[in-house]
């Protein structure tokens, strides 16, 4: 098929590379001419100046034929005699997969993410190893042999630092398309909401929780390597916990910061939220500490974010959650939150 | 093809579309014109199912926007030319998006070269032009050579190479059959490129006609004329059976006369003329007029455009016209 812009075109610009081949769809390079088919009147296209005023003469303009086939052999691929137009680029539906690959496409395509993550393994890793290293030089837990856990709970200070950068991503993830207006393209794109949504969450926990899980493991090795003569020996599920325990939960943190990041659209209110949510329980409680609302106070202590953190290395203030526990607690919140953000995007304006 | 009816929205108290019922149709260049703030972007939204109506209805080949699985490969719109994360390279932009509908990866190449941005394809956005967003959006839009094309003011920014680029693009999208629709503020980039035309002022239709029709019933040549002695001129005009419109300032108007004839008829009645020109109403001066008139019809809910030239020609847009055609050259 011979496409018309295969013709020299003198008039090319600055913007066309040289040696460009001509658009495979057909369709004209910016500075080619018209091709003959395009449907323009003579008197119309013809000697007017681009972008002047229509003063329009008292003969009557030429009647375009627009719908009528154009005149030769069809220059378009896919060309319809009349009426629609049939693309020849094979059809296929788009799935939740389509989806998952394009916001893959998204965030590993933004320097941001790069940022936040790198950090967070800084946090997690550096602050980890320094507190293995201190301890290990100071020959001491500050724990009696009685009540000896094992010195995986030394990550517990890089995890709960991170969990800002891992709120940050999570909110940038769904407001930074708000605040650029991208949304807009990818809601016209894919105008299933709930596909939207879902596949944003589904490739930042995955990233985040691929990413956290590499870090809290070095962390883990590294710290029963050079502390882990002072602690207890750690079972099994005492490992899985410090490593994928923890990963999972800081991810669903993270989904959790995502839907408010959709439910606010706006990235510093909705981080701001975020901080918020994984705080104030702690301070509120030591305001509390002076009145008569003890349970309450143990209450908001127990079941604060970095308290549920502490369970997963066996640290916790009292009778709350315990095990895995705080697994299914960010579920459940992170699982609330993300349907109100879906009724968010189904029902406000885009 | 694309059909809305009854289309509304309201803001709080204001009525940015007001019960838009058009097709638009296959085949042709559409062009949706009207003044800044009238709804156009608001419509071409609620055709996406960005904003949701506050009543009517939308459909896109029959369907609701949310219907279509994979709309890229039906609609391709052009709304707003930043409306992509400045971090991210044009490529990795178009990409994301050709994923979300099952585009083979080939076509981001493809778009690109078609919009002439292969050379700053692995650039941040951050970077660009308005023009070169403008492309770069159009490239969006091209991405799953959709059926239907929607461009809201698609020359904003751009060079006049580049403006006589998308002209001919527009034009040659609709030769092969797809339906365009295209926003403008400018009159006269819609008589350069548009088949038919729909114009709404307040978010009201105020016309919805073929450009030919729109032409003929507004493009308008006259002859101005003015003489210390206009009273007596006016009576001789008459006597020849010629019509006479007052002008502006004054001056007489005569429609479908030479104006060397006319001059000759003064000589002879010797009749001192002060002036004697040719004029023709340009179609910017035309829309003018049919969009002031939606404030002043606004009151009486009457949606019909003043389109008969016996309407006072020199209306208070005829000024702005002109001046428009100075900032527009």
């Amino acid at each position: 098929m011979s496409t018309p812009q295969s013709q020299p075109t003198p008039a090319h610009s600055q913007t066309q590379p040289p040696n460009q081949p001509a658009p495979a769809q057909g369709l004209p390079a910016p500075g080619s001419p018209a091709p003959q088919a395009a449907g323009s009147g003579p008197g119309i296209t013809g000697p007017a100046p681009a972008g002047h005023g229509a003063a329009v003469p008292a003969r009557p303009v030429p009647q375009r034929t627009p719908q009528g086939p154009p005149q030769g052999a069809a220059p378009w691929p896919g060309q319809a005699p009349l009426g629609g137009y049939v693309s020849p680029i094979p059809i296929r539906k788009a799935t939740l997969a389509d989806a998952v690959a394009a916001e893959w496409t998204k965030i590993r395509s933004i320097r941001s993410t790069v940022w936040t993550l790198g950090s967070m393994v800084l946090l997690i890793v550096g602050i980890g190893l320094l507190a293995a290293f201190v301890v290990s030089a100071t020959d001491s837990t500050g724990a009696t042999q009685t009540e000896r856990v094992p010195v995986l709970i030394l990550g517990i200070y890089g995890t709960m630092l991170s969990l800002i950068c891992v709120i940050t991503l999570g909110v940038l993830t769904m407001s930074s398309e708000y605040g650029t207006g991208l949304i807009r393209t990818t809601l016209t794109a894919c105008p299933d909401r709930a596909r939207v949504l879902t596949a944003k969450a589904i490739v930042f926990f995955l990233l985040t929780f691929v990413t956290t899980t590499v870090a809290t493991t070095l962390v883990a090795v590294a710290t029963e390597g050079i502390a882990g003569r002072l602690g207890a020996v750690p079972t099994a599920g005492q490992w899985l916990k410090a490593t994928v325990g923890v990963s999972v939960f800081m991810s669903l943190v993270g989904v959790l910061a995502l839907a408010v990041g959709a439910m606010l659209r706006h990235s510093a209110g909705a981080i701001a939220v975020m901080l918020a949510v994984v705080m104030m329980p702690l301070v509120l409680a030591m305001f509390l500490g002076v009145s008569d609302l003890t349970e309450l106070r143990s209450w908001l202590l127990l079941y604060s974010i970095p308290n549920q953190l502490g369970v997963f290395y066996d640290v916790s203030a009292g009778e709350g959650p315990s095990g895995w526990d705080p697994l299914w607690i960010m579920t459940l919140v992170t699982g609330a939150a993300l349907g109100g953000a879906y009724l968010s995007l189904a029902k406000r304006d885009a | 093809m694309i059909e809305l009816e009854g289309l509304t929205k309201h803001y709080s108290d204001v009525r940015a579309v007001d019960h838009l019922t058009f097709t638009v149709r296959p085949g042709i260049v559409t062009g949706f014109l009207g003044p800044n703030g009238a709804g156009k972007s608001t419509t071409m939204r609620m055709m996406l199912d960005l904003d949701n109506p506050s009543s009517g209805t939308v459909r896109i080949d029959g369907r609701h926007y949310r219907e279509l699985r994979d709309p890229l490969r039906v609609v391709g719109a052009l709304l707003d030319a930043k409306a992509m994360h400045g971090g991210r390279s044009a490529y990795n932009h178009l990409l994301c998006l050709a994923q979300s509908n099952g585009i083979p990866k080939a076509r981001v190449r493809e778009v690109l070269d078609t919009v002439g941005l292969t050379s700053v394809a692995r650039k941040r956005t951050k970077g660009f032009s308005l023009g070169m967003g403008q492309r770069l959006g159009i490239a969006a839009a091209l991405l799953g050579d959709p059926r239907i094309l929607m461009f809201d003011e698609p020359v904003n920014g751009l060079d006049p190479e580049g403006i006589h680029w998308i002209r001919n693009l527009m034009k040659s999208l609709a030769t092969q059959g797809r339906t365009v629709f295209v926003s403008s503020h400018l009159m006269s980039e819609m008589a350069l490129t548009a088949d038919h035309l729909v114009v709404i002022g307040q978010g009201k239709l105020l016309a919805d006609t073929s450009m030919t029709d729109f032409i003929k019933e507004n493009s308008r040549s006259y002859v101005r004329m003015r003489s210390p002695e206009q009273e007596r001129l006016r009576e001789i005009l008459r006597g020849a059976g010629i019509d006479v419109t007052p002008g502006e300032e004054g001056a007489l108007e005569v429609e479908g006369e030479d104006a060397a004839h006319l001059g000759e008829l003064a000589a002879r009645h010797r009749i001192t003329l002060h002036e004697l020109s040719p004029r023709s109403a340009s179609l910017e001066e035309a829309f003018m007029r049919l969009t002031a008139g939606s404030v002043e019809y606004h009151a009486h809910e009457n949606h019909r455009p003043p389109e008969s030239p016996a309407q006072s020609p020199a209306g208070p847009g005829a000024g702005w016209g002109a001046d428009w055609r100075k900032k527009g050259s």
